[in-house]
């Protein structure tokens, strides 16, 4: 009998249990403790020093001994300017990058004035139709000095035009625009559902921008490798690490598909994590996550250069773990997911609001989240030594189990044809609702507890202050996107507009033409109409 | 006597693709012994007042967290109502402030559920509130 038995048996049976299950909020049934013998694998092979092969004690040697993490809050609403006044009070907050958000229009390629934009122009995001609004919302912002993440998919490939037009204005060359884009259309289908054109022509123009961004604009990041999204539809921990790295392995299989070194873009891949409640399954996946690339990177599609092997990460907390009830309570949730970050190594972190289950953050909500960080970073010490948790044995096994059943649904996905076909006949989207269906029970049943909400209610809130926005945004954005559709030169466009066609059908680069139909004023939703004439609309299949 | 099931559509309004609710209440529903439809995604107000015409539900449950809801659930009842269907209850969940459920319930929304309502009670309400239509 393993000394691990005979300790169940004797001093860990002496009082009772308090529950007859215990398990992460993933449901992933933990044991009572963990020991050397649950760590498999020797030192150098399973974990290896920090900034070492395969990185899962960090992609950096010195860590947040160095550099820390980028701080980087999300922010966009109402017009350009507005977002553009609030990137510059996050600056003025010792925030050191800037995120973007955009509205819903802008995101699935409408102009304000078109009819599916009525009644969201700027609710959710900031609102951009063309690039005079986009130099609005970069105004004094130098492209060469900060980088900025851009939350866009569908229509990325303008957003990036756009920003990238916006860097030549201002004189900046774009091998030295930094920034990232989210681009990851895989996981539009799989949870986010963002779309415009079916998931190969969506994937064919996410690979034009890797290809275009790799001769290009070497600094950006192409694209950003999202289980952020997956996470917040309901999935598990381990679903959320399979599906995104199973749509990394993806992207890399198209880029070579096309022709380019595995070497020559995968450094400019990153990554984008959730960072929910359950403090060590988090810490677990992070770390498993970078050890599955490294390995994944070397061995199937044999890099060499390490940097095509580290799993940079931008983290944000849950947004779906926030409650309405007792809204104040999430500046703890926050704290905790955002402290999960931190200890799992990530590069860049957003901690979401307390307000934002209720609508977008007031000013005052967002510099207490920047504030989360900071304390973090600054007053509570973690950050003086590199991966304070590696080799904890329950951090070990749980990284370990993480992996192998991530793996196994990695080879699912291979069995299947590939992530593509995984997701035409709706295979991860049906194992995520199955996962968010069980959770739901779960708290029905109350076997999982939220606080505040199906424990320790309380019958008469103090209601916090909320964000409003003007609706009369809406109409002031629809007059813009009109008068430039007016005073612009029509023939020049109408021309700009037909190289895209033709790029659509040629299968050339479609960047090239994207950026000068910017430059001629040319709107998303003009561009994102070629692009549903050229490669057609995907509808939702709406599985239940 | 055998009650009719009542046919109940699970509509998404709106650009977002927040359907992770949508879902969940479709299902709580179906189990709950309705005959649920779902629209999927991306619905404008005129295909959900198409569909929910043409399928002759009893029922419209819409689900909004994009923020506009105010244009939204407002333009769903009107199209009803166009229709000759304005005797279909519609109710609603999503990302609300009070002050617009107050609002919206005025203009004729039945019931709306804010974050944090379970599916027992929208599966209640419904089997509570919504009758066969005549």
């Amino acid at each position: 009998m393993s000394d691990k038995k005979k300790w169940l048996e004797t001093s860990y049976r002496q009082s009772a249990e308090r529950s007859s299950r215990f398990s992460t909020i993933s449901d992933m049934e933990l044991e009572p403790l963990y020991t050397p013998d649950d760590v498999a694998g020797s030192y150098d092979e399973a974990l290896g020093h920090p900034g070492e092969f395969p990185y899962t004690r960090g992609v950096y040697g010195s860590m947040y001994r160095g550099r820390l993490w980028t701080m980087r809050q999300f922010a966009g609403f109402g017009l350009a300017e507005d977002t553009n006044a609030r990137f510059h009070f996050l600056l003025g907050q010792g925030q050191d990058g800037l995120s973007t958000a955009f509205d819903m229009p802008t995101l699935m390629g409408y102009d304000a004035d078109h009819e599916r934009a009525q009644g969201e122009v700027g609710r959710e995001g900031v609102a951009v139709s063309s690039i005079h609004d986009m130099l609005r919302l970069y105004d004094r912002i130098p492209l060469d000095r900060i980088t900025t993440s851009m939350t866009v998919n569908c229509s990325a490939s303008i957003l990036l035009a756009m920003y990238l037009v916006v860097a030549e204005r201002q004189g900046v060359s774009w091998d030295k625009v930094g920034g990232t884009i989210q681009n990851d259309m895989l996981k539009e289908f799989i949870a986010q559902k963002e779309w415009i054109c079916p998931p190969r022509p969506s994937l064919r123009i996410v690979t034009d921008m890797i290809e275009f961004c790799a001769r290009n604009a070497p600094r950006f990041h192409p694209v950003s490798i999202s289980g952020y999204h997956i996470r917040e539809a309901g999935s598990t921990a381990v679903q959320e690490l399979a599906f995104t790295i199973a749509d990394g392995i993806c992207y890399v299989d198209e880029a070579v598909k096309r022709g380019l070194k595995v070497d020559d873009f995968a450094p400019r891949f990153s990554f984008f994590w959730n960072l929910h409640n359950d403090f060590l399954e988090e810490v677990a996946k992070l770390r498993a996550a970078r050890r599955m690339w490294a390995r994944i990177m070397r061995d199937r599609f044999g890099a060499k250069n390490p940097r095509s092997m580290m799993l940079r990460a931008h983290a944000q907390t849950a947004g779906a773990s926030l409650t309405a009830q007792q809204p104040l309570n999430n500046v703890v949730r926050v704290a905790l997911q955002a402290f999960a970050g931190v200890l799992g190594g990530v590069q860049s972190l957003h901690t979401n609001s307390m307000d934002e289950t209720l609508a977008l953050p007031t000013e005052q909500a967002v510099m207490v989240a920047l504030r989360t960080q900071q304390v973090i970073a600054e007053e509570t010490g973690v950050t003086n030594t590199v991966d304070p948790l590696g080799g904890s044995y329950a951090v070990e096994a749980l990284t370990d189990r993480m992996e192998r059943e991530a793996m196994q649904y990695i080879r699912q996905i291979d069995e299947l044809g590939g992530m593509v076909h995984a997701i035409d006949i709706g295979f991860p989207q049906r194992e995520i609702a199955e996962a968010a269906f069980h959770y739901q029970r779960q708290l029905e049943q109350g076997i999982k507890s939220v606080v505040g909400m199906n424990k320790y209610d309380v019958p008469e809130e103090i209601p916090i202050p909320t964000l409003k926005i003007d609706p009369a945004i809406e109409e002031r954005q629809i007059q813009r996107v009109r008068k430039i559709k007016r005073e612009r030169n029509s023939i020049a466009v109408k021309d700009a507009l037909r190289q895209v066609s033709q790029a659509c059908r040629s299968g050339a680069n479609l960047m090239n033409p994207i950026c000068e139909a910017v430059r001629r004023d040319a709107t998303v939703g003009e561009i994102c109409d070629i692009f549903r004439t050229e490669f057609g609309v995907y509808t939702d299949p709406g599985w239940i | 006597m055998a009650d009719k099931r009542l046919r109940i559509l699970v509509a998404k309004p709106g650009l977002d693709g927040h359907d992770r609710g949508a879902k969940i209440i479709a299902r709580a529903l179906r189990d709950g012994g309705f005959e649920v439809i779902y629209t999927g995604l991306h619905q404008t107000p005129e295909m959900i007042a198409e569909a929910a015409a043409q399928e002759d539900v009893d029922a419209v449950g819409l689900s909004i967290l994009s923020g506009a809801h105010m244009t939204l659930f407002p333009e769903v009842i009107r199209l009803l109502k166009d229709k000759g269907a304005g005797d279909i209850a519609v109710f609603g969940g999503g990302i609300i402030p009070d002050d617009d459920a107050a609002k919206l319930k005025q203009l004729g929304v039945k019931q709306i559920f804010t974050p944090g309502a379970s599916t027992e009670d929208i599966v209640k309400w419904v089997r509570d509130n919504v009758a066969p239509r005549q």
